[in-house]
């Protein structure tokens, strides 16, 4: 039996920002229409057949963090269009319209919380931001919080949910690769944890850096997850990928992830993991 | 003599084609040189060398883009063979397979003012290899790396730093390879792996941009205590075609995407991404490999000579501190 129905199937422009508006839902993995209010009473996840939509930073951090408990860090970092650069439109524009539209002032928002009782730092993407994608802020702002994890002892997790490196930001967003990996190979002369969560979608230049070198790394179920995109890879081997290709599930069964976690199981398994690293 | 020519090289070809001619015709009367043929030939090898300054005066990014994929280029493979002696390729991955888009092995280079045994300095060479005939290209798989590459590289990066070996890297990819068996072994792994194994190295690492430095697939190598580029080479998040196709939904707009990505050499100098840019020969490296490998050595020697009196955990350290300010994000 098979788990995901041909890609044809498949609308990418419903996943893109999260659950859209209007009070029907139609997951973009089974096709099942389903009521919003349901859905949200579900943790964002597809009753029909476990797909974990999109969840917002705001969603993130209410089912991971005990109440009240998260506060932001570097809030004040804001992207600039250092290449000024443009395409059908102006990256300056783009920024622009996503901050109106999310509140955020770039992709990724980072902050301490506790979990379970248990203090930790955190990097959670938002998608609706610009594709999650990571440019200088989102870079610099995962680079301070292992900084700030080894200034103040904490473990690190970051919610990764990315298609990769933000071109706007050309080689910029290229060197943030290299610059999050240099602050984990800082990180890792301690001996704190650093967990690294996969969710829909994490690749590219995300995928080919941090998230893949978490001490653990967890992923959420039927989570995108590679290195190249799908179509890249079609267009470039000439022939269909295998079903569920790049699924969570896939990563799991070719070594690459240590364990898929369900979103209501999610604080717990975090909980549990930082207790045994701590030992607390 | 060059045979392969790019669309603005036309007007190079062209001279070149006359003087092949005239040297050959030149040749028939061997016995008695003509003398107006000689002259000849020596007004249009100066009037060529005009040419050329002045096609390569003002090159566009999309040129410079071309000359970095330029068919003649030198590759990582010519390199070697032009600046290193006694040249010991290793093979594997020891997990899977051996990638052939990566080379890498190692080699002593040649102190020019050296004596003996002090005259030699050991280096480990790792870089991507393209091929230049449609075989040699499928062998190497177009210089576009599978894991195992990025693996092999790193089992040779660590056994570098068993011996204080310094790393060389050459860089000239398009890309990681999208393929099905790449995503199943794990690219994102192996390129980030190889980015945090060669920022914890405890030796020198001096990385070159030789061609074409495409995303993270180029990247993976470029973690480095010196980075140069070629004077004609890019260095790019994604090729101006990718970016074209993605961001402008428009693949004839590949030279606004050339423009706007900001990806030569000179931009990247600018911006004090990388250290340097070797300048070319006169009409692009593949005109002039022996002079072009020669400024190469040179560099490598100096780096060399300079980040061999920092000890092990400065010579991390720096690197690392480094690639933490790169984008002088800091407040
Ligand atoms: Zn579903």
């Amino acid at each position: 039996m098979s788990l995901f129905r041909p890609r044809s199937n498949f609308k990418k422009e419903q996943v893109k920002s999260g659950i859209p508006e209007g009070l029907w839902v139609k997951c973009p993995i089974c096709g099942e229409i389903v009521y919003k209010k349901e859905l949200e009473r579900n943790l964002d996840v597809c009753p029909k057949c476990n797909y974990h939509f999109r969840l917002n930073f705001k969603k993130r951090i209410d089912i991971t963090f005990d109440e009240d408990s998260f506060s932001p860090l570097f809030e004040d970092l804001k992207p600039d269009d250092i290449l000024e650069f443009k395409d059908t439109k102006k990256y300056k524009d783009r920024i622009k319209e996503d901050q109106e539209k999310t509140g955020l002032l770039d992709a990724a928002v980072s902050g301490t919380g506790m979990i379970e009782k248990i203090k930790a730092a955190a990097v959670i993407f938002d998608f609706s931001f610009m594709g999650g994608s990571m440019g200088r802020v989102v870079g610099e702002k995962i680079t301070r919080t292992f900084k700030y994890g080894i200034e103040h002892k904490l473990p690190v997790i970051i919610f990764s949910s990315s298609g990769g490196a933000r071109m706007q930001e050309g080689i910029f967003s290229l060197m943030q690769m290299s610059k999050t990996i240099a602050i984990i190979a800082e990180y890792n002369r301690t001996d704190l944890p650093y967990i690294s969560v996969l969710t829909d979608p994490t690749t590219g230049g995300v995928s080919a850096s941090f998230a893949s070198i978490g001490d653990v790394i967890i992923a959420e179920p039927k989570a995108l997850i590679g290195f190249a995109g799908p179509r890249v890879i079609e267009k470039t081997i000439h022939q269909n990928l295998p079903e569920g290709f790049q699924r969570s599930e896939y990563l799991l069964d070719h070594g690459m992830i240590d364990m898929i976690v369900e979103r209501k199981d999610m604080k717990n398994m975090l909980k549990n993991i930082l207790s045994i690293f701590l030992n607390v | 003599m060059t045979s392969i020519y790019l669309d603005f090289e036309k007007p190079i070809a062209e001279l070149e084609k006359k003087i092949e001619e005239l040297k050959t015709f030149n040749l028939a009367f061997n016995q008695n040189n003509i003398a107006s043929i000689d002259d000849e030939i020596n007004s249009l090898e100066i009037k060529k060398e005009k040419v050329i300054r002045e096609v390569f005066k003002n090159l566009t990014n999309w040129q410079i883009i071309q000359l970095s994929r330029h068919p003649l280029r030198p590759y990582t493979l010519d390199y070697i063979e032009l600046i290193t002696e006694n040249f010991i390729e290793l093979h594997g991955d020891r997990l899977f397979m051996d990638d052939r888009s990566v080379i890498g092995g190692f080699a002593f280079i040649k102190k020019n003012n050296g004596n003996k045994r002090s005259g030699f300095q050991s280096v480990l060479i790792v870089g991507h290899q393209k091929g230049r005939t449609t075989k040699e290209k499928i062998y190497r798989n177009f210089g576009m790396p599978n894991p195992e590459g990025y693996r092999k590289a790193q089992r040779l990066f660590k056994l570098a730093e068993k011996y204080s070996i310094p790393v060389i890297t050459f860089i000239d990819t398009p890309g990681a390879y999208p393929g099905l068996g790449a995503e199943e072994r794990g690219q994102s792994e192996a390129i980030a792996s190889t980015i945090y194994t060669l920022s914890n190295l405890k030796i020198p690492v001096i990385s070159i941009v030789i061609g074409e430095g495409g995303s993270g697939g180029a990247l993976a190598f470029g973690v480095a205590n010196r980075v140069f580029m070629l004077e004609y080479s890019i260095y790019s998040v994604i090729s101006p075609e990718g970016c074209a196709s993605i961001l402008y939904k428009d693949a004839s707009k590949t030279e606004n995407a050339a423009n706007t990505l900001k990806l030569t050499a000179k931009d990247l100098f600018n911006y004090g991404i990388i250290d340097g840019i070797i300048p070319e020969p006169l009409g692009g490296a593949h005109r002039d490999k022996v002079k072009i490998s020669q400024e190469i050595k040179s560099i490598i020697l100096d780096a060399v000579s300079e980040l061999k009196n920092l000890d092990h955990e400065t010579l991390r350290a720096e690197r690392i501190k480094k690639f933490l300010v790169l984008d002088k994000f800091n407040d």
